[in-house]
């Protein structure tokens, strides 16, 4: 188990240089420039910006200037927050859209094998028509849209309640967190729903379970123990991926609801080409991403005894 | 026991005749298909819209790149008749001369004595004069669609008449046949306003030149049209958007690209993940370590970037439609997802009895992983697959949206939706008219969806 | 097993056929899933108090009299406070409440004495005379030796500030940044503590506004040097001589302002406290925050306005000041270079058409003139003393001038011409709405390249298009803003026009201190624009707002601190 996840870990670093080798001389290629501005400057000044950055030097060189200094730990300064650390960025930001998106991969995993196993109990019968077809709207109606109407409907619930009972936008109690959590969730639920419905009904179709039936186990026993639990293995898997893509992809939501989260700088930072940016999110959500993945690889062989780890 | 309780069994010869020919996997999964109503009915919607895609041009022959700026925003039934009047004519406005002299502060200013409107209130123009304001500097103009009164809401400031001696003002901002009210207030050499107002209100009906009317294409000879006519403007059953294009003919041309990149792209990738995925699943070993790993690595490369890279990759030029790029960039930065599900299925299918079984009486390679492990893992897919469907619509929303998806004036329903979404408040068809279509569209998939799961399921054979 | 429970349900609960047995286990299996929801929720509850003890923050209402504040919002998180290298419209509004330069702009738009009580200027050498009781917020005096390091430092190629420009026009800067001279050479000197004297390279007859901008602020060197490095990173590594000081800044979410008690004019200033408690974009998330009462101020744009009529807004609205057009591309390559085609181009544009049915929102004036209506001339405005025509469009006279351009160019058909755009919706709605109008009039396609920002100046600056819908934003109150746009040297006529007839014109009105020279020879500039289709002007930007009412004296403009909130109170209620 140890040498495994050691073994893994060691594995995620090379994956992560991968990413940060690819993104470096990807967003190298991409024309444009981080330093130009809406108004151009004379060439003597264009030349200082360039030399302050570094950026006349050859790309293989900053390549391997920003490499060694990513390995002393330092991200470098973004070009759009001049005088602000990509560490402090990622530091001061990565907290809250963690926050958000842990909020939002409980609710949307609660909510989701909630919602699947019912479906799947509720089989072609009232209640899972109308989830399935709530699901369906909740996937085809986009996260922007979602999170509009949000907003717009706590303007109206406060202004008819008089007080303010969910804050419109902003971040820091937990008052703030809970529309934008639910928002943010509702297509990974959506997801989940259909997932664990699917999975449940295979399930329930299974030899196993026939066999846990046949030998008289209490059903009650049989649903929990055998059916949910397999039933949430595909869940399982989908979460470690999903948490990453949640935190990422908040961009919306922190848009709307202006939450300083890091999504918006990730986004951002591709449109305002700024490099360290760039690469300090890219690199730092490419190390989360592999290191969920591991998370869940492990998690798996927990609790599906089925899957050995070598 | 009696003898007569017994009686022997007599041997039915019957029951062992088979009745119906055996069916083959496939047979039987399309009649369970045909079984399932709702199915069945997406099936037809799914047909449906692609008839509608490939023929409701041919049938509703409406340019969707067609500007109907008279019309902009109207939601479908709309009052769209116009009266007929001349051409239009430069008005010069109404000035006088303003004594020589100080303005006094704002607060002491009146209001004008009279607002009144210069021949009739037209939608190509209001045109207003008021009598001046003893010592204003300056006028402001406001128009509201509400009646200011009683708490003084003037509405919106649709003009500063910097010039005192210039006491008129041609209104030609988005008139639309409502009433209006115009107020006017006099303000001081420092642009503050006086609290005093004079407010009229103005009928405004919409009108059209013969001229226009010809280059519209609603008349053949504009001689025919006398001013005071009425004729109807062209019309749009489903609404027009915010540069007056039809909604219908752009729903139908937008289906081109949003179910095309809707469709084919979660496909592709999806089939490569099932690839990718049950290979890693069933080979397993160093071989699954090295193929999982690659698929993190895809997975974290920021998506925008690389989105940007494969367009310069395939020299996509401007103005051209890179829905070609943009597929094969979707399918080869989304299949990670679909691929890490299957494995983690295959793994868990790997371990069960019937493979062992299968592979005992000397099953191959090819026989287990396409006949026992895929069928298995068919319901995981299918939801994979209909949630890539609106995910794929919206990413080419998204990507059209900042420029790297198909070129303008090209429509597709996520880039509709987009912009809908802007109006939603005051003209909602904007935004419901595509939604629906979409919402019906993944609606239609995920019933389909769970229709193959059942019949293709191949344990469910068994309850027939 | 102790106890066997409907052993019928056997795979039967997969069957909707059979709901008889089902039902029974149904109930076993909710109560299994309503023990899972309450685990949930309690999981969810306590994951929910740990984070907000993680995370903190909050703000009041729009306007709170008791304490004297106002919320706001701010679009984006000022990207640079160091007034020697920020750029911004963010961090220049921030600026603009926390430091002052020699002079400002007051309420009523007229420039006085900021720093500088008195001051005198003749064509070649100004000199100001700084105010005794003039104080960082600190209390130490500001001396002429702060103006001179920030100068210095503005100049310093090392600094590599994009704003050194403004500053070419004193003595020796233009050299000092290209980095043929020494940074001591700078023609500014402090002749004493509270006397800065500034020798000009050329007559400016404007410096004086000039110094009202920004990068003209002064430094503190000790100051600065003691940062090493991270002056203005956060609210304590400036010193502030402004109305207010930045008393508390978290990254990305807020920034608060509070009132400088060692402002020399602190008297003036009402309001104790500016919070501008979110950062967004999202123009609706401002008017959603407005209609809670959360916040003081919203812009209005076209899709909403029924809204605000509907909620009974008192609506106001002001100039921004900046200008958009397309820009043609004049390379000898390019078809654009054809004078007759421009022409035909410009006959079918329709401005008033753009602004009153595609635009739609009050306040932006259909474009006839390169300078916009609130530049001042000699007297009065400009635009009053040498009117441009209204452009209206002749579709007959567009025919004409094309079937000559075709003829030039040997070409059959009308051309496809690319058009260069930004991602904004805005670009978008105007971009599609030119691609209809001259194909409809013209037969000419436009091919739309939309791009995201960077590779949009990528594109402009290496000369990528056609036509690009570009815009400019005054930096200070001087036709000059504008009137150089177009000369040959200048970097940002992308379209690389050149003619020596508009040189020359621009020469004549950077060198002459003589108004009604300087004036004529912008004139002269807004006919060579007009006459020789060098761009085709759409629109003068207008902006449509609402204010909380209880906030009054908020100042509005168009170059200088914009929403100026220095001279506003708070009405009692």
């Amino acid at each position: 188990m140890v040498a495994y996840t050691v073994k893994r870990l060691l594995q995620g670093v090379i994956t992560v240089w991968f990413i940060a080798t690819a993104t470096f001389f990807g967003m190298h290629a991409v024309p444009g420039d981080p330093l130009a501005a809406d108004k151009e400057v004379p060439p003597e000044i264009w030349a200082n910006l360039q030399a302050r950055y570094g950026l006349d030097k050859p790309v293989p060189e900053q390549y391997v200037i920003y490499l060694s200094n990513m390995l002393k730990g330092d991200f470098g300064i973004s070009y759009t927050q001049q005088n602000r650390e990509v560490n402090d960025i990622i530091a001061e930001h990565f907290k809250v859209s963690a926050t958000l998106g842990i909020l939002a991969i409980v609710f949307a995993a609660f909510g989701g094998i909630l919602w699947g196993a019912l479906t799947a109990l509720y089989r072609n019968r009232a209640p899972d028509i109308v989830i399935v077809f709530l699901v369906i709207l909740g996937i085809s109606v986009p996260s922007f849209v979602f999170a509009a109407l949000g907003q717009l409907g706590v303007v109206n619930i406060n202004n008819a309640l008089g007080f303010t009972l969910f804050p419109v936008a902003g971040w820091g109690t937990v008052q703030h967190m809970i529309v934008p959590s639910m928002v943010l969730g509702l297509g990974t639920m959506a997801f989940l729903t259909r997932l664990m419905r699917s999975s449940m009904l295979e399930i329930a179709n299974s030899d196993f379970i026939r066999t846990a039936r046949s030998k008289g186990l209490p059903a009650t026993r049989v649903f929990r123990k055998h059916q949910l639990r397999n039933a949430i293995l595909p869940v399982v898997t989908v979460l470690g991926p999903s948490i990453a893509a949640i935190t990422t992809g908040g961009f919306v939501v922190e848009m709307v609801f202006a939450i300083p989260g890091l999504g918006r700088y990730f986004v951002q930072a591709v449109q305002q080409l700024d490099y360290t940016v760039i690469m300090g999110t890219t690199v730092f959500y490419g190390a989360f991403l592999v290191f969920m993945v591991i998370l869940v690889d492990l998690v798996y062989g927990l609790i599906d005894p089925r899957v050995r780890l070598e | 026991m009696a003898e007569l309780s017994f009686e022997p069994v007599r041997v039915e010869r019957e029951v062992e005749t088979i009745s119906r020919p055996s069916l083959s996997y496939w047979q039987d999964a399309w009649i369970r298909l045909k079984a399932n109503r709702r199915a069945l009915i997406s099936l037809y919607i799914v047909i449906g819209l692609l008839l509608f895609t490939v023929f409701g041009p041919f049938v509703w022959t409406v340019d969707p790149a067609a500007q109907d700026l008279d019309q902009i925003s109207a939601p479908p039934g709309a009052d769209r008749s116009a009266t007929v009047v001349d051409d239009y004519a430069v008005w010069r406005g109404v000035t006088v001369d303003v004594p020589a002299g100080g303005s006094p502060p704002a607060a002491e200013l009146l209001a004008p004595g009279a607002v009144s409107v210069h021949g009739p209130a037209e939608t190509r123009a209001v045109r207003l004069a008021w009598d001046p304001v003893s010592g204003a500097a300056a006028y402001r103009v406001y128009r509201n669609i509400l009646d200011p009164e009683p708490d003084g809401a003037l509405g919106l400031p649709i003009a500063d008449v910097l010039d005192p001696a210039q006491v008129s003002f041609e209104d030609r901002l988005d008139l639309k046949p409502l009433t209006y009210y115009y107020s006017v207030v006099a303000m001081d050499a420092l642009g503050n306003e006086s609290r005093a107002y004079r407010t009229v209100g103005v009928e405004v009906t919409r009108v059209i030149t013969a001229a226009e009317a010809v280059a519209k294409g609603l008349v053949e000879d504009g001689d025919t049209l006398q001013p005071g006519d009425t004729l109807n403007l062209a019309a749009h059953p489903l609404g027009t958007d915010y540069l007056g294009r039809d909604l219908l003919a752009r729903l139908m041309h937008g289906a081109r690209v949003s179910l095309f990149i809707g469709i084919v792209a979660p496909f592709a990738f999806v089939i490569l993940g099932i690839v990718y995925g049950s290979a890693a699943g069933f080979v397993g070993g160093r071989f699954d370590q090295l193929l999982m790993r690659f698929a993190d690595f895809v997975v974290a490369l920021p998506f925008l970037l690389f989105m940007i890279l494969l367009r310069i990759l395939f020299g996509v030029g401007a103005g051209e439609s890179g829905i070609y790029p943009m597929m094969v960039a979707m399918v080869l930065l989304s299949w990670p997802g679909a691929a890490r599900l299957v494995r983690g299925q295959i793994l868990q299918i790997r371990e069960e009895g019937y493979i062992g079984a299968s592979r005992l009486l000397g099953a191959k390679t090819n026989y287990l992983v396409l006949r026992h492990m895929i069928p298995n893992t068919m319901g995981v897919i299918l939801v994979t697959l209909t949630f890539a469907v609106p995910s794929a619509i919206f990413t080419e929303a998204f990507l059209s949206f900042i420029g790297m998806g198909v070129a303008p004036p090209t429509p597709s329903w996520g880039s509709m939706c987009n912009e809908g979404l802007k109006t939603m408040l005051t003209t909602p068809h904007e935004l419901i008219a595509p939604a629906a279509f979409i919402s019906i569209t993944v609606l239609a998939f995920n019933l389909l969806g769970d229709g193959l799961r059942d019949a293709l399921d191949a344990r469910m054979r068994s309850a027939e | 097993m102790s106890e066997i429970t409907e052993p019928s349900a056997a795979g039967g609960f997969d069957d909707a056929r059979d709901a008889t047995p089902a039902a029974r286990l149904d109930w076993g299996a909710l109560w299994q899933l309503l023990r899972l929801g309450l685990i949930g929720f309690g999981v969810l509850a306590v994951i929910l108090w740990l984070l907000a003890q993680w995370n903190e923050g909050g703000a009041g209402n729009a306007v709170d009299a008791v304490t004297g504040t106002v919320t706001l919002t701010l679009s984006q998180e000022p990207p640079q406070m160091d007034s020697t290298r920020g750029t911004d419209q963010v961090s220049f509004r921030i600026l603009g409440h926390v430091m002052e330069g020699l002079l400002r702009y007051d309420a009523n738009n007229r420039l006085v004495g900021a720093v500088a009580e008195r001051w005198e200027g003749t064509e070649m050498l100004w000199t100001f005379h700084l105010r005794e009781e003039a104080r960082w917020h600190t209390g130490e005096p500001i001396t002429a030796h702060d103006f001179v390091f920030a100068w210095r430092k503005v100049v310093d190629p090392a600094n590599a500030s994009q704003y050194a420009f403004i500053m070419f026009g004193i003595e020796n800067a233009e050299a000092i940044n290209r980095g043929d001279m020494p940074l001591e050479s700078l023609g500014v000197r402090a002749i004493d503590e509270r006397t800065l004297e500034v020798r000009l390279a050329r007559p400016l007859p404007y410096f004086g506004k000039l110094t009202a901008f920004a990068t003209y602020n002064p430094i503190n060197e000790a100051f600065y040097e003691s940062r090493a490095g991270r002056y203005a990173a956060d609210a304590e590594d400036m010193l502030y001589n402004g109305p207010f000081v930045i008393s508390s800044w978290v990254h990305g979410a807020s920034l608060r302002l509070e009132k400088n008690p060692n402002y020399w004019d602190a008297g003036r200033i009402k309001l104790n406290a500016i919070d501008h408690a979110y950062i967004t974009t999202d123009t609706n998330a401002v008017l959603n925050l407005f209609k809670d009462d959360k916040v003081a101020l919203t812009s209005l744009n076209a899709e909403n306005l029924d809204d605000a009529l509907q909620q009974r807004w008192r609506i106001n609205r002001f100039a921004d000041g900046s200008v958009y057009f397309m820009e043609l591309n004049h390379a000898p390559d390019r078809l654009t270079s054809n004078y007759n085609l421009r022409k035909a181009l410009q006959a079918v544009n329709d401005p008033a058409e753009l602004v009153y049915k595609v635009i739609k929102l009050p306040g932006n004036l259909p474009g006839r003139s390169l300078f916009p209506v609130w530049l001042k001339g000699v007297n009065g405005y400009f635009r009053q003393e040498y009117p441009a025509p209204e452009q209206v469009p002749d579709e007959a006279l567009g025919r004409r001038y094309l079937a000559q351009a075709l003829d030039e160019l040997g070409l059959d058909e009308p051309p496809t011409l690319v058009m260069l755009t930004g991602d904004s919706p805005s670009a978008n709605k105007q971009s599609e709405y030119y691609q209809n109008l001259f194909k409809q009039k013209l037969g000419i396609d436009i091919k739309i390249d939309r791009q995201i920002f960077k590779q949009r100046l990528a594109k402009m600056t290496a000369g990528d298009f056609d036509i690009v819908m570009a815009g400019w934003g005054p930096d200070y109150d001087d036709p000059m803003t504008f009137g150089d746009l177009f000369a040959s040297w200048n970097e940002n006529n992308r379209g690389r026009y050149v003619n020596p007839a508009l040189d020359e014109a621009v020469e004549i009105a950077r060198s002459s201190s003589d108004a009604r020279t300087r004036m004529e020879a912008f004139a002269r500039v807004q006919e060579i624009i007009r006459e020789d289709a060098v761009i085709l002007v759409n629109y003068e930007l207008g902006s449509v707002y609402v204010a909380n009412p209880r906030v009054k004296g908020l100042v509005r403009r168009a170059v200088g601190t914009d929403p100026d909130y220095t001279n506003a109170w708070i009405e009692e209620a």
